[in-house]
């Protein structure tokens, strides 16, 4: 007969000492409350504005969508995209460019003052604008003299998406290139490069994962961005509403089911750049890890 | 390529890298950049290769001088310290980069580039990983395909900055000799930098010791090794021993006794006396010789270290004896140094 107690035994594998292991009820509790956190805050947000875009059945969805009010604030949103995303990816790789590989006065002042952003409230950027290009502002008249018109136009919003997104791409630019140095670009050179072709040919897929990333982020924030562009905009219906600022519009007008509508495309928006994301940070994690930091 | 360095001065934020600092390196001459870290082998390196600009002083290639070259006018191949392979690219793209990047005519076909990657990849014994990336290749292939990669460009001059230091010490030796017959047969004018003063002396046809910021000296293994001609240079390569002497009346002393070594071109006054540990005669009568009691005693391999106290000071320096030799068990010994030499104390 066999032994009992050898036949009853079965291995334990804990992945973590029992000394650091919280008791089960603890365990239970902490996870209880995540969840339920992030169900509350994050999750039945998410389901209401899909709920209530659905609410009165997809054709009154579709009719929403290709309002031409609705559909001139998508064309805004996608114009004011195209354009503030690739002058940020220009700006955000100078930037970079500029901060790893050069040494020079006044290096840390840029780093912090290209966070700004981060730190100011959207609004005042907008404001900020306003004092500059207003009609009592410190441009104002020169502007106006010359005819040319930035406030609660097309420039001013494009000007103050450009403010608000424009540290995604440099942020995450600068930590990976501080990281790699100057040796791949030195190589390129000793073998005859010039600096467009090392740049080209060797820094610019070097740091390839980690520029799309920072796109992606500058372009949903670009996409979703509210305060600094409500303050320029004018709110001017078919001429000069984002996406975000329509939403308002219509929910101020009490037509949730249309304001839900576009607001369902910025939720999809905002779902896409978590999935990308995700996918990034799984397939070039290690070379991501480094840029960690907002 | 001839590659003249003359009166070279470098300094980076004021802080002087190199002082005044002259070379002359013959063309098709394979030369060892050899120093402790600091010494500013690095820097002269780079600024031949047109990496850094000098501060004063001007660098030749050939004839022309070449100071204000650019690195890609001045046609270097330059390995570096940790290969900086391109880590997007295969092999071959790795090695045909040079040659891809051309602008017009002296551009050669994508099939002449990818001709040229598999002959140098034969050259370096890597025939058939056309296809790998850097990440896929152990340290001392990725050291191969640097070097195949920096001779694509038919260089004028090969620079290697730490060609072995990344590489264990099996594969390091491996690689030496198989630099070595790689530019006997290319013949490419070759410097490269080491700390590692086996390496050096073995590989290089001519060694530049240097030690911060100027060269002590130039010259051969043997005139290296035999002739030191500066106390750095007698610390650093091999083995040695120093001693604390008097010069007086053409001898030399130790406290009140001669040791029998005559210096009549010596200045009189306080020296130090070099020799090394192994180029020493043990003597039975102390009649003018340097005797000491052993203090320690190891064995070497093959061969025994004696640590001997010398006089009132208890001086301590090294000899060496066959591991057989008496003279270890004994608790003194007295010897005279083969060869030696004296440099008046600083």
């Amino acid at each position: 007969m066999a032994d009992p107690e050898i036949k009853s035994y079965t291995p334990h594998h804990e992945s973590q000492s029992a000394a650091v292991t919280e008791s089960r009820p603890a365990k239970a509790v902490l996870m209880i409350v995540t969840f339920a956190f992030l169900g509350i805050f994050l999750l039945l947000p998410l389901i209401v504005v899909f709920n209530e875009a659905f609410a009165k059945g997809l054709g009154a969805y579709t009719e929403a969508l290709t309002n031409p009010d609705t559909r001139s604030a998508i064309h805004l949103t996608l114009l004011v995209a195209a354009i503030s995303v690739p002058l940020n990816i220009v700006f955000g790789v100078s930037a970079a460019w500029a901060i790893a590989k050069f040494e020079f006065k006044g290096k840390a002042f840029l780093t912090t003052l290209i966070d700004l952003p981060f730190s100011v409230s959207p609004v005042i950027s907008g404001l900020v604008y306003v004092l500059l290009f207003g009609a009592q502002g410190l441009f104002g008249a020169w502007l106006k003299a010359h005819g040319i018109v930035i406030l609660f136009a097309v420039p001013g919003i494009v000007l103050a998406t450009i403010f608000v997104t424009f540290p995604f791409v440099a942020r995450e630019l600068i930590p990976l290139m501080q990281e790699q140095g100057n040796g791949d670009e030195e190589a390129a050179l000793s073998l005859g490069a010039n600096g467009w072709q090392a740049f080209w040919y060797v820094t610019l897929p070097n740091v390839k994962w980690g520029l799309l990333y920072g796109v992606l982020l500058c372009n949903a924030r670009a996409m979703g961005e509210f305060g600094a562009v409500s303050v320029v905009s004018g709110h001017i219906r078919g001429l000069t509403n984002t996406m975000p600022l329509h939403v308002e519009i219509l929910y101020n007008e009490y037509n949730a089911a249309a304001a839900f509508a576009v607001a369902s495309l910025l939720a999809g928006l905002a779902l896409v750049t978590l999935v990308l994301k995700t996918l990034l940070e799984m397939r070039y994690g290690a070379e991501l890890a480094a840029t960690r930091g907002h | 390529m001839e590659v003249r360095v003359a009166n070279v001065r470098k300094e980076f934020e004021r802080f002087p890298a190199l002082h005044d600092v002259s070379l002359d390196i013959k063309s098709g001459e394979l030369i060892a950049l050899l120093g402790p870290s600091g010494s500013g082998k690095t820097t002269l390196l780079r600024l031949i290769a047109g990496l850094e600009r000098p501060t004063k002083g001007k660098i030749f290639f050939g004839e022309e001088d070449a100071s204000q070259k650019s690195i890609q006018q001045r046609n270097v191949g330059f390995v570096f310290q940790h290969y900086a392979l391109f880590r997007h690219m295969t092999v071959a793209d790795n090695i045909g980069f040079g040659l891809k990047v051309r602008h017009g005519p002296s551009r050669p076909s994508a099939q002449e580039i990818r001709r040229r990657a598999s002959e140098l990849l034969d050259l370096v014994q890597l025939s058939g990983l056309e296809k790998r990336y850097p990440a896929q290749l152990s340290g001392g292939q990725r050291q191969r395909v640097a070097l195949a990669r920096a001779m694509a460009i038919e260089p004028a001059v090969l620079l290697l900055d730490e060609p072995f230091g990344a590489l264990d010490a099996q594969v390091r030796r491996e690689l030496r000799r198989w630099l070595r017959d790689i530019h006997d047969a290319t013949g490419h004018t070759t410097v490269f930098v080491t700390h590692d003063q086996e390496e050096a002396l073995e590989l290089a046809d001519r060694v530049v010791v240097m030690s911060q910021g100027s060269i002590e000296q130039v010259g051969t293994a043997d005139e290296i090794y035999d002739t030191p001609n500066s106390p750095f240079v007698y610390g650093f390569i091999g083995e040695s021993s120093a001693l604390p002497v008097n010069v007086e009346d053409g001898q030399v002393w130790i406290a009140d006794r001669p040791i029998g070594l005559s210096a009549p071109q010596a200045p009189r006054g306080e020296a130090t006396l070099f020799f090394r540990p192994h180029d020493v005669d043990l003597v039975d009568e102390c009649n003018g010789c340097i005797a000491g009691t052993v203090a320690a005693s190891r064995r070497v391999a093959g061969t025994r270290r004696v640590e001997l106290e010398i006089g009132g000071e208890r001086q301590r320096v090294e000899i060496e004896l066959p591991v057989d030799h008496p003279a270890a068990q004994k608790s003194r010994v007295a010897f005279r140094p083969r060869r030696w030499k004296l440099f008046p104390a600083a």
